[in-house]
């Protein structure tokens, strides 16, 4: 019998998550559902019984919910934009990673949008911010904001794909039906081609603004409040380099893991690594220099109630989740990138981002709301089952995307990198000739 | 048009809480118990707040009432996606509790931390339940609420005095806090009427506001303590 994917030719290995599931596909299946279902019945518990069933209290009234809202939104930066970024630069070290992150923002996106859903009091009433929204309101321009990324994302993340599924549809074996309904008819002419690249730029250049969008105006839903340490005009900056920050450090984990368990070393090199490792240097950086503005800009006037605020981070209950933050977002991957830039430090270096960065949401949130103006008692914050099983649901979600995502369809985007084979060496090759005082050979 | 106002005169507060065990039962606040209420979920439309003052020997503890500040600029409304707390007659924060999502913007906008949610389903005890105010919604689970300054006694003074043929005076409506205070140390009223009690208590040199630099122009007015 032959052989399913031999049609493939060199790429054949890029199928075989899809045409080869083995043990461990369906292993892992059944975990990330079992975590999701344990979420959901969490999420029902806490529908029936009230807001109640989590840490919240008065003046805490936002937490873990908001903190991975603002997170898991955070981690979508990194995918589309970056992969748009690439594609635009013509940078030629993008062609498998492009689809590797663009998922990230799609499945993640998703996630994070269910977040201030689980927060309300009353999702029942979620319709009413359409029939009677003020947009006013910091939130409605999230909204607004998440939508229409969402809605760019899936677009852009879907364009590149028309190729590939067209691909399987020809020559695979399994759901011929869906990749028929999928493929839209593409037989690969030119003047199909050039539709979907035309398609593809635009949404490259659509896509950027979006993504920057996004994360401002999730920063004004706190900036446009008064209170102490919120009301930083830095803030929509601050975060958008803290959003790409942290997506860059999740796209790396999420490029070791598959790296791993679908044998893409011949795909995912250590020059990728290199390469958005130093993207990850230079976000480290940038974080740590609004970091550092906006603590000095803070603490330097004395203002009381903002060092109220301060105090709690510094040397307070929140110290611990401070200096950690700093740790893993500023100390370690700083010197792990500088001295120790091979695949296993740039793993390591991520992995501390990913969680600093959940720390950072969590020290900008909880201390500002722990820190009133007026003098009440305030308790200290713990989160109950309901919050921590919710949040590892989200991350058990986000895998169980990743992983029916890579069931369906190649993880990496095939008609790239036969393009890169194809046109890219000599494009690449008359590219630098152009750009050299040699006047005999100028083309493109 | 009138704007609502407050005046409470701290040389005269006792700190007996008479206005807190009123306010509770005019405005149906639900009572959640002491297991809730040692996680900071107690609700209290009229708190107190304690200041703390100076150091050791000059040391002293200043206790004020605290209602909803009613701010004429107020961050709350200025943030609520579903315009379920705007500004109403009289200049009255009012909440629209059938309208809430829940998602507690405006708790954590507001300054003054005067909001309050209803984190489980309100329940009364059986004796409670009878002595609910009928005037006054209950509150489902999920919403959030505070001080309106009794509006409901607003629209029954209205009532009353057009059923009288009059035009309202000062000191038809009250507040529970108010009508309640022993001591006579919260007084009520239109701020822009020259006639009322109100206006001439918060033009006094010992009148001052809460945070009063920071924009949000309340209508609560307290007079300072002669010391």
């Amino acid at each position: 019998m032959k052989r399913a994917d031999e049609h493939f030719g060199e790429d054949a290995i890029l199928f075989d998550p899809i045409y080869k599931p083995g043990k461990g596909f369906y292993v892992a299946l059944s975990v990330f559902l079992a975590v999701a279902g344990f979420a959901v019945y969490l999420y029902i518990r806490q529908y029936f019984l009230g807001l109640g069933v989590t840490g919240l209290n008065r003046p805490v009234f936002w937490s873990f919910y908001i903190v991975n809202f603002v997170f898991f939104i955070g981690i979508s930066h990194a995918g589309t934009l970056i992969s748009a970024i690439l594609r635009l630069s013509k940078a030629e070290w993008r062609r498998p990673i492009t689809r590797v992150a663009e998922i990230i923002t799609v499945v993640v996106l998703l996630i994070g949008a269910l977040h201030p859903i689980i927060d309300m009091g009353r999702p029942d009433r979620a319709l009413n911010v359409f029939l009677y929204g003020r947009y006013q309101s910091p939130l409605l321009w999230d909204l607004t904001a998440i939508t229409t990324y969402l809605m760019a994302s899936t677009v852009y993340l879907y364009l590149p794909m028309i190729p590939d599924i067209a691909m399987m549809r020809d020559k695979g074996t399994k759901f011929k039906w869906l990749y028929t309904i999928l493929s839209w008819g593409y037989e690969g002419t030119p003047a199909q081609k050039h539709v979907i690249e035309k398609g593809m730029t635009i949404m490259m250049v659509m896509v950027v603004p979006i993504a920057v969008s996004v994360h401002t105006v999730i920063s004004y839903l706190f900036a446009m409040t008064v209170q102490p340490m919120w009301h930083s005009t830095i803030f929509a900056p601050y975060f958008v380099v803290g959003a790409i920050f942290s997506g860059t450090a999740v796209l790396l984990v999420v490029m070791v893991v598959l790296r791993k368990i679908y044998h893409l070393e011949a795909y995912l090199k250590e020059i990728h690594f290199k390469h958005l490792g130093t993207i990850l240097l230079v976000m480290s950086l940038l974080w740590g220099y609004f970091t550092f503005s906006e603590y000095l800009t803070t603490y330097y006037p004395q203002e009381p109630h903002e060092m109220k605020v301060f105090w709690y981070k510094f040397i307070g209950p929140y110290a611990v989740f401070f200096w950690g933050m700093v740790a893993t977002n500023l100390v370690i991957p700083v010197l792990l990138l500088s001295f120790k830039k091979d695949i296993k430090g740039i793993f390591i270096a991520s992995i501390c981002v990913s969680i600093g960065m959940w720390l950072e949401r969590l020290n900008i949130i909880v201390p500002s709301l722990v820190s009133t103006r007026l003098p009440y008692p305030t308790g200290f914050y713990v989160p109950t089952l309901t919050e921590v099983g919710i949040f590892l649901g989200g991350i058990a979600l986000f895998c169980l995307g990743y992983l029916l995502f890579a069931k369906l369809f190649p993880l990496i985007t095939v008609w790239e990198i036969q393009e890169g084979r194809e046109h890219g060496i000599k494009e690449v090759n008359d590219r630098i000739r152009s750009y050299l005082p040699d006047k005999k050979i100028d083309v493109i | 048009m009138a704007k609502w106002g407050m005046v409470i005169d701290l040389d005269k507060c006792t700190m007996c809480g008479t206005c807190i065990a009123s306010c509770h039962i005019e405005n149906n606040v639900a009572i959640v118990g002491p297991e809730e209420a040692k996680k900071n979920r107690a609700i209290f439309w009229m708190d107190t707040i304690t200041f703390e003052e100076g150091e050791y020997p000059n040391a002293r503890i200043k206790i004020v009432p605290r209602p909803c500040m009613n701010c004429q600029s107020p961050q709350c409304t200025y943030v609520c996606p579903v315009n379920a707390t705007q500004k109403g007659e009289g200049g009255i924060i009012g909440q629209i509790y059938p309208r809430c999502i829940g998602c507690r913007y405006c708790t954590v906008a507001c300054p003054y931390t005067v909001k309050y949610f209803n984190w489980y389903k309100p329940e009364w005890e059986k004796e409670f339940k009878k002595a609910l105010n009928p005037d006054v919604s209950l509150r489902p689970r999920g919403v959030v609420e505070k001080c309106t300054f009794c509006t409901h006694r607003l629209q029954k003074a209205k009532e009353k005095a057009k059923a009288e043929g009059r035009k309202m005076i000062d000191g038809d409506y009250w507040p529970a806090c108010a009508e309640s205070c022993p001591t006579g140390a919260i007084y009520f009223g239109d701020l822009e009427d020259i006639n009322s009690k109100v206006y001439e208590l918060h033009r006094s040199p010992r009148a001052y506001r809460l945070f009063e630099d920071m924009g949000t122009d309340p209508t609560v007015y307290y007079l300072m303590e002669g010391r």
